[in-house]
């Protein structure tokens, strides 16, 4: 199994270990115990300086004539040149995603099962290529693109390739038919894991595929065309078109879409869903969040810090469903706190190459000057702030881990999703303002609770208005479990039984 | 000379009361009834109303829901009469209301199935104990349309308010006694105040406030015209208010019809010792 890092088990801690956790530094007899660098090498992975657009099995040029330059966040050094996609390059791959899905949805399921199955299996294959361009491209630690992204993106693949030759026992009103051709949105943060999330179900069920992947991370997007070829998958099935909004928007708007599935900003959502009224496109949307991560006086405490370190700081805090806003009992918040800063201040940061590092690089400059408004409003609101001594390499986009006390449920950074590794916590007492407080805001991704008491967990769960709660673990994903969110957080669910619906229509 | 037939007013039912309209608006979609023409305002009470009625409604057991549903079928059926008579008599009424009469049957049966039908536990890959089931969404706003006058609203309200949803419902406009009749099994059937809100009155008066109002949380436009349609869903996008679209005939009553007025939510926990 290789879920999100670090792991967290739920064993029942004893309350005792309140004490003081910060312990001197001890001199040790063998001199210093710092790390030394250890970079994953680079040098099995080939990156072309210009990519053309992945359309009916063939690289075409863009007809728009324009292309993208993709930076590696942790240098600013461009990495390659990307197709930038105008309208006419969308048609051209929509009409080659026409083209292909006669035959692709009449395919025997069991022979896209078969098509499916060598795709996950040469991702698997070509596991640490993948890897390696993912955090080049995206900024990621590797330890997280190594052991999260490509292993779940590889099992999505797995899991929804034996979906495809038994959907006519999967729901009880029938098999349900395929749709014709989606058009995939999908984010920077999780490049490589999001395509699978598109590309996986809408495949198995019988659709095609025009895939636009974020404009600053098309990388491995552009490495998973050349997988789709080598494994032999039928010409048009799968297109890839690079670019940016307007390519994003074209999409959107062509008439012979049958649904979008988009990830991303709650703000573009709104956009796409506002353009797809009346128009009968099926969509689905995976927004934005601001998760509240409750946790309660019995919860056991270092697990608790871990899992919340775990939710905030994982990728940065790029997560949608990052446990941004930490809700802690007030009888356990000055302890809980300063294991927190302690914990805090030994997190790594820097090179995403090197294999010893907790956090990456920001994905972009946008996305950085984003989180620095954000953090100087809360400032300027009045909370304090605290982030631990650490070093920022002068090149690159970064920003340290951040935590916020004394926040009042009104700031901005208690409401809007900041999508970076900044944490603001509040208290409650009893566990009816928890959920009154966990609710308190227009989003609705997921949850974390945080207790011994199992009856406190189911009833947290019952109430808390969230599409994923985590009790006692944060941030796991499981192409078996649906994700998706409540509110403005979006509509729809990926993964499980229950995912496969977005690309059926039944009778 | 005969003695003159007292005549029954037709009211809105807001929050379990009946009520005319406060803009005192009327109007005569058969030349005879003073049928409310509910405002902006009677719109903004209801919602309140569903929204206050929710979680209580919601927190109530299946079983019970269940039960109530069913109670309001049995009322409806002892007042055969009247609803034949508000539905202009005849077998084409009869039918209208034994359609009517089985989707509250078939809701009552489906509220305490709702979660298996709906809900899973998922084999994930990991030492995780996971699962996930269909909460209601919250207040539903439901647009009967004038396809049918009684069985389509009584259809889509049992199905969004069996899971646990409150609704407001906007009754056909050319035929609304039905509609508002409901409101008297409703009560009696002991539906708890609240939990179904019905409107009479103009469609272009009331929808233009309904996509963007924050306390729906989906509207069903089963028995909206397209122009409709697309300006409820438009309105909506502001706050990703899920939408579902028009119905160009009857589909067979299905568990779908109350699983699409679901949120689904999923919950993780450690398996370990």
């Amino acid at each position: 199994m290789a879920t999100s890092p670090p792991k967290i088990s739920a064993k029942p801690d004893v309350r005792a270990n309140l004490a003081e956790p910060d312990r001197a530094p001890r001199d040790f007899p063998l001199g210093d115990f710092s790390y030394v660098a250890a970079p994953e090498s680079t040098d099995h992975v080939t990156i072309a300086d210009r990519y053309d657009l992945f359309i009916g099995g063939r690289q075409l040029a863009p007809l728009s004539g324009r292309h993208l330059t993709t930076l590696n966040p942790a240098t600013e050094e461009p990495l390659a040149e990307v197709a930038d996609a105008d309208a006419a390059d969308v048609d051209r791959a929509v009409q080659a995603a026409l083209a292909a899905y006669p035959s692709w949805s009449r395919l025997p399921g069991s022979h896209r099962a078969r098509h499916l199955f060598r795709i996950a299996r040469i991702v698997q294959e070509r596991a640490r290529e993948l890897a390696v361009l993912e955090t080049l491209d995206g900024g990621k630690p590797i330890r997280e693109s190594r052991d999260f992204d490509v292993p779940t993106a590889a099992q999505h693949l797995f899991y929804h390739a034996g979906w495809a030759d038994k959907l006519e026992f999967a729901f009880a009103t029938g098999r349900g038919r395929s749709l014709g051709v989606v058009g995939a949105i999908i984010p920077w943060n999780f490049p490589l894991l999001m395509l699978s999330w598109k590309i996986a179900p809408a495949l198995a069920t019988g659709n095609t595929v025009v895939l636009k992947p974020a404009e600053t991370t098309p990388l491995t997007a552009l490495l998973f065309a050349q997988i789709c070829s080598q494994a032999g998958l039928p010409d048009g099935v799968v297109n890839i078109v690079t670019g940016g909004p307007e390519t994003g928007a074209a999409l959107v708007r062509h008439p012979e879409v049958a649904k979008i599935a988009f990830t991303g900003s709650t703000a573009v959502g709104k956009g796409i869903q506002q353009a797809l009224a009346g128009s009968g496109k099926r969509l689905s949307l995976e927004l934005g969040g601001k998760a509240a991560h409750v946790v309660f006086d019995d919860a056991p405490l270092d697990q608790a810090v871990e899992g919340v370190v775990n939710g905030i700081f994982f990728n940065q805090g790029h997560v949608c469903c990052a446990g941004s806003r930490l809700l802690l009992q007030e009888s356990i918040a000055e302890p809980f706190l300063r294991r927190l800063r302690l914990r805090m201040s030994r997190l790594r940061l820097g090179d995403p190459l090197d294999k010893n590092t907790d956090i990456g690089a920001i994905n972009s400059r946008p996305q950085l000057e984003r989180i620095e408004e954000l953090v100087a409003s809360g400032v300027a609101e009045g909370a304090h702030i605290y982030q631990p001594a650490c070093s920022l390499p002068e090149r690159g986009f970064w920003f340290p881990p951040t935590v916020f006390t004394g926040v009042a449920p009104a700031h901005r950074i208690a409401q809007e999703e900041i999508f970076g590794p900044v944490l603001a916590v509040l208290t409650f007492r009893t566990a009816a303002e928890a959920v009154a407080r966990a609710n308190n805001t227009r989003y609705g991704l997921s949850a974390g609770v945080w207790t011994t008491k199992g009856s406190r967990i189911l009833w947290m769960s019952e109430r808390m208005r969230a599409g994923v709660v985590w009790a006692n673990t944060y941030n796991q994903f499981d192409a078996a479990s649906p994700f998706g969110g409540f509110g403005e957080s979006g509509f729809g669910r990926e993964g499980g039984v229950q995912g496969l619906r977005e690309y059926l229509e039944f009778s | 000379m005969t003695i003159p037939v007292v005549l029954k007013t037709p009211k809105l039912y807001l929050d379990g009361a009946f009520v005319r309209s406060e803009s005192g608006r009327v109007y005569q979609p058969d030349g005879r009834s003073n049928v409310p023409r509910a405002s902006r305002k009677d719109l903004r009470d209801a919602v309140r109303a569903a929204r206050s009625a929710q979680p209580g409604w919601a927190a109530r057991t299946a079983y019970n829901r269940g039960q109530v549903l069913y109670r309001v079928a049995e009322m409806m059926e002892a007042s055969r009469g009247e609803f034949g008579r508000a539905l202009g008599g005849g077998r084409g009424a009869n039918l209208e209301l034994d359609a009517a009469l089985d989707a509250l049957v078939f809701f009552a049966g489906l509220a305490d199935k709702i979660t298996q039908l709906g809900g899973s536990v998922n084999g994930v890959a990991g030492p995780y104990f996971n699962f996930s089931m269909p909460q209601p969404s919250g207040v539903v706003f439901l647009v009967a349309g004038e396809r049918r006058p009684l069985s389509p609203l009584v259809t889509h309200l049992a199905a969004a308010i069996c899971s646990g949803n409150t609704a407001v419902a906007l009754v056909s406009r050319s035929a609304p006694l039905p509609g508002l009749l409901l409101a008297e099994a409703l009560q009696t059937g002991d539906v708890p105040r609240g939990t179904v809100n019905l409107l009479s009155g103009l469609a272009e008066e009331i929808l233009p406030w309904v996509g963007s109002h924050r306390d729906i949380s989906l509207i069903d436009c089963c028995g909206c015209q397209e122009h409709e349609w697309r300006s409820l869903a438009e309105a909506a996008s502001e706050a990703v208010t899920r939408v579902l679209p028009p119905q160009a005939s009857e589909v067979p009553l299905q568990p779908r019809l109350a699983l699409d007025m679901t949120e689904l939510k999923t919950v993780w926990h450690p398996v370990g010792i």
